[in-house]
């Protein structure tokens, strides 16, 4: 028995675990998949008063996808958007083989790990090149923020402490659009050394008129790189112009350097991901989403 | 703080109060002394505790007794068929020298039972993929793949998979 001694309340229901978000204040955690949440007990790095598991609300499951957006809820685990994403979403599907192992997928929530805000995690940095944003509720009220504001700092959202996420949503790329996806780690499954995604879109006369490039692992947030989408945009992707948006984009991190890799590396390998998620983003233009 | 949990483990239905703070693991291997289900590191990274969670492959370490209430859990004791039989996974491991001290087999098992249901006939790849959840200290990475392509081999002869039966 590895975790600090805490009070377990079983919410019901996402109203249930609103209302004991708010009666416990700051010293509550919201227990979904636990998949990270669980470790940082064991490791005594969390001592919440309290854990409010919201494993039984079945107003917080459900995955779905309508006018071109895609809604995931808070119960909904990492294994049911790979389902989805294997037939919808190549680019979320290559994502999360990249998550961990299955094991924890099974379990781990799509929610939490956004959430969770781990600098190195995949999801965030595709909530940002999706166009997406996460639902919370507290005690009162609702409201929506965008991926571009949900990320302050390593683990650290804008999240109020009595707020709850209720689900997320994805915006999916414009129809023809192309996705690249890339990522350097120790081991399969291991945390992002630097990681990369693009999302691109031409137009009728070949030039950029969609793009989002993210990067994760080489910062305390999830980034999306404004220097180089600036580089393509209106623009058509000639080889030079795609090496140069990723120089421009690399340039602009400043990574950490840390046990497995330095600043400087981080920053090399960023450019080097950087050119192949835009160039294979770019060769699928035109074929699926 | 004890809360009462209803848990069918390997078929049979088990009723303890538990801790909050415990974890499944704990909860296999000190209340219904399941000591099948190893624990390693107990945060997550090392595999050694995976079990089925109705089904599914997960990380017992990674999961509080008490949210385990009225589901079923699968652990390596409930994997061969009644008797002294071994179950074709586990033949494949005694075969193929799949296991060195023993420590990470059966949560490497629990996992392959479910891998093997999805990838009946695995590449190498994805087995290694796969394995990279599971740690082996002994490092007989190369025989543990050679078990489980093996085992996916036994199951495709065997036809109609046999227990556990996974999601």
């Amino acid at each position: 028995m590895k975790p600090p001694p805490f009070e377990y309340v079983a919410a019901s229901s996402a109203a249930d675990a609103v209302e004991a978000l708010r009666r416990y204040g700051d010293e509550a955690k919201i227990l979904a998949g636990g998949q990270s949440l669980i470790p940082m007990l064991a490791l005594r790095l969390a001592r919440p008063s309290a854990l409010v598991d919201i494993n039984r609300c079945d107003d917080l499951e459900g995955l779905a996808e309508s006018g071109g957006v895609l809604t995931v809820g808070a119960l909904a685990r990492q294994r049911d958007l790979e389902g989805w994403a294997r037939t919808r979403s190549p680019l979320l599907s290559e994502a999360l083989g990249w998550v961990s192992h299955a094991p924890i997928r099974n379990r781990g929530t799509v929610l939490g790990n956004l959430v969770h805000a781990d600098p190195a995690s995949e999801l965030p940095a595709l909530l940002l090149c999706l166009d997406g944003s996460v639902l919370v509720r507290r005690k009162g009220g609702e409201r929506v923020i965008p991926a571009d504001k949900l990320y302050l700092a390593p683990l650290t959202t804008s999240l109020e402490f009595d707020e709850l996420a209720i689900s997320a949503r994805f915006q999916l790329p414009p129809e023809g659009a192309g996705w690249g996806f890339a990522e350097v780690a120790r081991r399969h499954g291991d945390f992002a050394l630097v990681g990369c995604a693009g999302v691109v879109a031409l137009d009728g006369a070949g030039a950029v008129s969609h793009v989002r490039l993210g990067f994760f692992g080489v910062g305390g947030t999830p980034i999306r790189s404004a220097p180089g989408e600036a580089a393509l945009m209106g623009r058509e992707p000639t080889p030079a112009r795609i090496a140069e948006a990723a120089k421009a984009a690399a340039a602009a991190l400043s990574p950490d350097g840390d046990l497995h890799a330095s600043a400087d590396y981080r920053k090399k390998v960023a450019a080097t991901l950087a050119g192949r998620v835009l160039a294979s983003a770019f060769s699928r233009c035109g074929k699926s989403r | 703080m004890k809360r009462a949990v209803h848990v069918k483990v390997n078929g049979t239905d088990c009723e303890q109060a538990v801790d909050v703070r415990s974890t499944l693991a704990d909860f296999l291997r000190e209340d219904l002394d399941l000591t099948g289900t190893h624990v390693g590191c107990e945060h997550g990274v090392c595999g050694a505790c995976t079990v089925l969670f109705d089904g599914l492959p997960m990380r017992a370490c990674l999961i509080l007794a008490v949210q385990a209430d009225g589901h079923e859990v699968t652990t390596i004791e409930g994997v061969a068929p009644p008797g002294d039989a071994l179950h074709p996974i586990q033949e494949a491991f005694a075969a193929k020298h799949g296991l060195q001290c023993g420590y990470c087999t059966p949560g490497i098992i629990m996992s392959a039972c479910a891998f093997l249901k999805e990838h009946p006939s695995p590449t190498e790849g994805e087995i290694r993929e796969m394995l990279a959840g599971h740690l082996c200290r002994c490092t007989g990475y190369h025989f543990i793949v050679e078990a489980i392509a093996e085992a996916a081999r036994a199951l495709a002869q065997v036809g109609p998979r046999p227990a556990p039966d996974v999601k």
